[in-house]
């Protein structure tokens, strides 16, 4: 969990999490939304942020992302205002359908190497680092046999994995999926839960997976977070199977139950 | 006046061989800005800016100033203005465009009206006269043509970032803002710089029709950046040689031999756009396919 402390004369607060969101609130219209919730991801933490539809789900990782302000409380990402990062690339984001055109083919290395752009500047030649993290950022997600291949003529799964690839391409901190699974092969799902576990166990990566698809990672989370305008559960997933919440067996329980929240 | 080089018929004269060079020019960076604009699902935007342009020929042959400068005036300004009401979401991307299309072409019909009426000059700019291009106008085009290309190169990564898929590249820090801008300044220099060649009204179709026949063949963006701008080159090198061989408007002949290229190119690969296979069973028809070199 969140380790505080004062850095010493400085009066700035200093947080060992990668994100940190305290006592949200936010309202469409005076319609609320988020009531008072609070979330953190610590490095190497691998949360999976779950709700039924219209739990906030969407307006809290635009919160997080620095896109709304919320009406009241303070988000945090790397102890800075998510709307003005000194690196915006140490967050890797998988938005949930990417809004990318498919008039002209673009091939996977293409939209990987877009990955790389922010944290080694648009403007400068790539370099043999560049070419060696979006190699890396392929394999991870089992796509090097298919890196000059046009995303369009791939399947969702593929499609989606180069998606990831590409927010791993920047060699991320912190890395936000909205949904990235939904309606994906088997293959992708295994290939996508090998990726996320080889950034949180071997770059110490911290990860926030918004999913109701949580059987392919169900081993591997360290917490859950269940949210339907307030957090009605934060801890490890055992305790919410104790519950008798099934987040792998029955791939359909979490859902169930999400809605029956509702 | 420079002296004519020798070439062969049909482009043995001066006259022939200014439009040679500026119209070269065009097919080359026209289809590359139409790379990103088809990708950014602004194809139309060419025209919207063409129209502005020609609101500031009127301007200028109301002042009696060299069109083209109040026309890249004019064109920037319109261009800018369209993406600052698609950015804001004051208005959707094709309706910005109506805004400014529609009030360009009134003001530009008023303008020249006051200027004396649809004289020739007026009409060059409509419809494009490449053959009457002078040597000044052949230098402003390729001036204009050289700062457009070298900054697609230096840009294109990150404007391959931001038309592929904008609100990712917001989150990933990338200065989409920038982008958009600079992207709607190339545009609206390009259009000024080609109104001569192929004209005002059919500027866009140098820039997208090019790339939707590089689409159909390219496996890449880079490929169908390439691939557009030699069909761009090649159309516009035939469509001046057919119009002086057989004393046709050079604009609409280059112009129509894009669209002749796209015919042949979409019944060859059996593909409509999209990508999507018509009938044939995969395997039948093999696509022509490009070797991708490391972008």
């Amino acid at each position: 969990m969140a380790v505080r402390e004062e850095r010493a004369g400085a009066g700035v607060e200093w947080t060992a999490d990668l994100l940190a969101a305290d006592g949200i609130t936010f309202a469409y219209d005076h319609d609320p939304v988020l009531d008072d919730v609070s979330i953190s991801v610590a490095p190497g933490e691998f949360v999976a942020l779950v709700g039924p539809n219209g739990s906030g789900k969407s307006t809290l990782l635009k919160v997080v992302l620095g896109a709304l302000e919320p009406a009241a409380g303070r988000v945090r990402v790397f102890g800075e205002d998510p709307a003005n990062l000194r690196h915006p690339w140490r967050v890797g984001y998988v938005p949930q359908r990417p809004s990318m055109g498919s008039e002209v083919p673009a091939t996977v290395e293409e939209i990987v190497a877009a990955g790389r752009l922010a944290r080694s500047g648009w403007w400068r030649p790539r370099t043999s680092s560049d070419r060696e993290a979006v190699h890396h950022a392929l394999e991870s997600v089992g796509l090097e046999g298919l890196a000059r291949k046009p995303v369009n003529q791939l399947s969702g799964g593929q499609q989606q994995r180069a998606f990831i690839a590409r927010a791993f391409a920047s060699e991320p901190s912190l890395l936000i999926l909205d949904e990235p699974i939904a309606g994906v092969d088997a293959e992708s799902q295994r290939r996508f839960r090998d990726a996320l576990v080889h950034l949180v166990n071997e770059h110490g990566a911290g990860v926030l997976l918004v999913s109701h698809e949580l059987s392919a990672v169900a081993q591997d989370l360290d917490r859950v977070i269940v949210l339907k305008q307030r957090v009605l559960f934060d801890g490890p997933p055992a305790d919410l199977t104790a519950g008798g919440v099934s987040l792998g067996v029955h791939r359909e329980d979490l859902p169930l139950w999400l809605e029956g929240l509702g | 006046m420079i002296a004519a080089a020798p070439l062969p018929y049909p482009f043995e004269f001066a006259f022939m061989q200014r439009a040679l060079v500026a119209g070269v020019a065009v097919g080359v960076f026209a289809p590359m800005i139409g790379t990103f604009l088809v990708q950014k699902r602004m194809s139309l935007m060419g025209d919207g800016i063409g129209h502005i342009a020609w609101a500031g020929v009127g301007a200028g042959l109301v002042a009696s100033v060299w069109p083209i400068w109040t026309a890249l005036a004019f064109a920037v300004a319109g261009s800018l203005g369209i993406e600052w009401l698609r950015s804001r979401r004051k208005a959707s991307g094709d309706l910005a465009l109506a805004l400014f299309f529609y009030s360009g072409i009134a003001a530009g019909v008023v303008l020249v009206s006051l200027a004396g009426g649809m004289n020739t000059k007026a009409l060059t700019y409509l419809f494009g006269q490449p053959l009457t291009v002078a040597d000044h106008e052949v230098v402003a085009i390729v001036a204009m043509g050289a700062a457009i290309v070298v900054a697609m190169l230096v840009l294109r990564r990150l404007l391959f970032a931001v038309v592929t898929d904008e609100d990712w590249s917001r989150v990933a820090g990338l200065p989409v803002g920038l982008a958009n801008s600079v992207l709607a300044v190339i545009v609206a220099v390009a259009v000024v710089a080609a109104m001569q060649i192929v004209g005002i009204l059919l500027i866009a179709a140098m820039m997208v029709l090019p790339v939707a026949s590089a689409q159909l063949v390219a496996r890449s963006f880079q490929g169908t950046m390439r691939w557009a701008v030699a069909i761009g080159v090649a159309s516009v090198i035939a469509g001046l040689a057919l119009s002086r061989v057989w004393n046709l408007a050079p604009g609409g002949t280059i112009v129509l031999l894009t669209a002749a290229v796209f015919v042949v190119v979409a019944v060859a690969t059996r593909r409509v756009p999209h990508g999507v296979p018509l009938s044939a069973p995969s395997g039948q028809v093999e696509p022509v396919r490009e070797e991708v070199a490391e972008p």
